[in-house]
């Protein structure tokens, strides 16, 4: 054993570099906007800070407004990231299972595409595409059912944006998954006269839930803390009908001036994040994560 | 191998060393002058113009530097930019584009530096109107920027449409319900023509309660702001006799259906493509309109000229002065951390002397804020609607400039998207709009409901 380990300090040593880079740009803004959610710090308009303990909270727990933000978060996360990309990412990668090279190439060629534009421009596309003078309309124009979507149906329509566009991971997640379910089990499974419903349930989800956790806590995440798409569609409106937390949190922070307000509301997101990931894990029994 | 661990803690305070240095070597010298602007879009005379006077500048001033520090970003993001530039010693500007209606909240803030001892000794002041000697004045009485030219607004008005639908020109209505009548002729003569645009709601942002509330709102007797007592006026009958008006318009069908009206694009929509197709009869707008359509304009329209034309907002009732317009506009301000004050000073006097505000006030489309610009020939000759828009400013009114005013402006909108969208009363929208102000502002004790 002539390559023993090295000295314990030298092993932490070596560590130090990637430590104080972590601590400087990964902790420091977090304990920053953690401290400042007891705050009164406002981008202008004043030039001290007070420290007001949790009084952004109670006005946060008052403020009807945050409450509705927080219900279009949720509908928003539920709709766009939990039923729509992951159900559809999993059919997907589902039927493509088994199919010809050029349907493979054909079909996910089409679905990354979506996922490799950048956010501004798939929002931009999805706005053109569904305003009054877009092309949407111009096919219902025919039926008489012309329209602004953005208007009438604003989250419905920013979901299925945020679907189109963030399928393609999920996807891509799931077809890696379902390459390492062993075909024989599946083979096994209807020779004993399960049906394709008794297959996905009983033998292909059980094989892939680790992956189904780890897709959910990462679609939820992103699609909690989405921004651009839904600014870049809506602004938040009409009115607030589609204004989610991240919205209603920039408008306060940097409209309103009061980024005390905005970081205790980004504290409260994080925590939820948290609750979601809890529920995931419990939710699928992943002992073994 | 204890070296080992020595040279790894040495590279680290090495490397959080040179970040350190690298964020303070951003700070200016006292032989640099740092100035911060905007340019963004078609905005681009202020920066043409700086360049210019940063070579005049710097050869007045032999050992002087200018640095040229353009903002690409849209209005709102601009103010956030600067807000977060300013709040770091270092990375604060000597010199700044400052919106009035935020210098205030800036001076709250610790931004911004008084200029009155040097304004003293400026000959050229004398030269700056009264209004506009007012517009960077803040509570403290004193002055934290020199102007560079305002706006005015004020109603378009198609003059071929009027002639179809009957209608003499040139026109100048007396009262809102004169406005109202007008429009109501021009439905029933011409059949998909809006006959009037008023911006209102969230999706025009500021522009829905400033260049449509305000514009109603201040030709009553009431305003948004009790500058004797210092409190924001709620629930005042002009207040709720403006909201009937939206009503009015979006009930009767005379203003653009809702849900064009509230896209955030329409704005854009207005200026670059319904009024040049002759597609809104009436729009009530900014004096900055026409910049849109001429040669270097993002749209060009030469006809606009001939096609349109323009009337001043009446008042309500057409109580004297007979009409009423809203102004905003831009200074140039020191910064309260900036190491050399005199020689950011000369900056701003520089770009701001006879000659340079000429040449912006002209290439901006401002109103000249300077007596010797105004008086100009050719400043005067430099567009048709200028004299008008000019005129305008003896009648005109500011925003109330203080932090709460985002909130309150965010609070006008709602209430006109509520009404305009039959989802409450003026009543009742003026109600919510008490309880939103109230909060925004500090309670009970900040709000008058005197009428």
């Amino acid at each position: 054993m002539t390559t023993t380990t090295a000295p314990r300090a030298a092993r932490i040593g070596a560590f130090v570099p990637a430590l104080v880079l972590l601590g400087v740009f990964f902790a420091g803004p977090l304990l920053w906007s953690f401290y400042s959610a007891f705050t009164n710090v406002a981008l202008t308009g004043s030039a001290k800070i007070d420290f007001v303990g949790v009084d952004n909270f109670t006005t946060m727990f008052h403020d009807t407004q945050f409450w509705n933000s927080l219900w279009l978060t949720l509908v928003f996360v539920v709709g766009s990231a939990v039923i729509g990309q992951n159900t559809l990412g999993l059919l997907i990668a589902l039927l493509m299972r088994g199919r010809g090279r050029l349907t493979r190439g054909v079909v996910s060629g089409l679905v990354i595409a979506a996922w490799t534009v950048p956010e501004t421009v798939a929002a931009f596309c999805w706005y053109s595409y569904l305003n009054r003078d877009g092309t949407l309309n111009g096919i219902l124009g025919w039926f008489g059912l012309s329209q602004n979507w953005l208007y009438t149906t604003p989250m419905l329509a920013v979901i299925l944006a945020n679907v189109w566009r963030g399928t393609a991971f999920s996807m891509l997640v799931y077809q890696a998954a379902l390459n390492d379910v062993p075909p024989e089990l599946q083979e096994a499974a209807a020779v004993d006269g399960a049906s394709a419903w008794q297959r996905l349930r009983r033998v292909t989800l059980p094989l892939i839930r680790r992956s189904v956790v780890t897709n959910l806590m990462l679609i939820t995440l992103q699609t909690l803390a989405a921004f651009g798409l839904i600014y870049v569609m809506t602004k938040g409106g009409p009115g607030n009908k589609s204004s989610t937390t991240p919205i209603y949190m920039y408008q306060e922070s940097f409209q309103f001036y009061k980024l005390g307000y905005g970081t205790a509301m980004a504290l409260v997101l994080l925590v939820i994040g948290a609750i979601f990931s809890l529920i995931y894990v419990r939710l699928i029994k992943v002992d073994d994560l | 191998m204890r070296h080992r661990f020595i040279l790894a803690a040495l590279s680290a305070l090495a490397l959080t060393a040179s970040a350190a240095c690298g964020s303070s070597s951003g700070g200016a010298t006292s032989k640099t002058i740092t100035i911060a602007y905007q340019k963004f879009g078609t905005f681009l005379q202020l920066d043409n113009q700086l360049k210019t006077v940063k070579t005049e500048y710097e050869s007045a001033h032999p050992g002087y530097k200018v640095n040229l520090e353009p903002i690409e970003a849209p209005e709102n993001d601009y103010y956030t930019k600067l807000s977060l530039m300013n709040r770091s010693a270092k990375t604060a500007p000597d010199v700044m584009y400052e919106d009035t209606f935020l210098v205030n909240t800036d001076i709250q803030a610790g931004f911004l530096a008084p200029l009155d001892d040097m304004l003293q000794k400026w000959p050229d002041w004398s030269q700056f109107t009264d209004a506009a000697k007012n517009a960077a004045k803040a509570q403290d009485g004193k002055t934290y920027g020199v102007p560079m030219g305002t706006d005015t607004r004020a109603l378009w008005y198609n003059k071929d449409l009027f002639k179809k639908a009957g209608i003499a020109v040139p026109w100048q209505p007396t009262s809102w319900n004169d406005v109202l009548a007008t429009a109501r002729t021009l439905k029933q003569k011409l059949p998909g023509v809006t006959p009037l645009n008023v911006y209102s709601g969230k999706g025009a942002g500021e522009g829905s309660t400033m260049q449509g509330f305000e514009m109603l709102l201040y030709g009553t007797h009431n305003t948004l702001y009790d500058d004797t007592s210092k409190k924001w006026v709620v629930a005042s009958p002009g207040f709720n006799d403006s909201l009937n008006f939206i009503k009015t318009i979006f009930d009767e069908k005379l203003a653009p259906s809702a849900q064009d009206a509230l896209d955030p694009n329409w704005g854009t929509k207005v200026s670059s493509e319904l009024l040049p197709s002759n597609k809104i009869a009436i729009n009530l707008d900014g004096s900055w309109l026409s910049s849109t359509w001429i040669s270097t304009g993002s749209k060009p329209w030469p006809q606009w000229s001939t096609v349109l034309g323009t009337a001043a907002m009446p008042t309500q009732n057409g109580e004297a002065p007979g009409k009423t317009s809203m102004s905003g506009g831009w200074v140039l301000s020191v910064g309260s951390h900036s190491k050399n004050k005199q020689a950011a000073f000369d900056l701003v006097t520089t770009m701001l002397n006879q000659k340079n505000s000429l040449a912006y006030d002209i290439g901006a489309g401002q109103i000249a804020e300077r007596n010797d610009v105004a008086a100009d020939p050719q400043y005067l000759n430099s567009n048709p609607t200028l004299k008008f828009f000019t005129d305008l400013v003896q009648s005109t009114h500011f925003r109330p400039a203080y932090p709460a005013y985002p909130q309150v402006s965010d609070a006008v909108q709602v209430a006109m998207e509520s009404v305009m969208t039959d989802q409450a009363s003026p009543t009742a929208a003026g109600k919510t709009f008490v309880d939103s102000v109230k909060s925004a502002v500090g309670g009970d004790s900040q709000v008058t409901t005197a009428s």
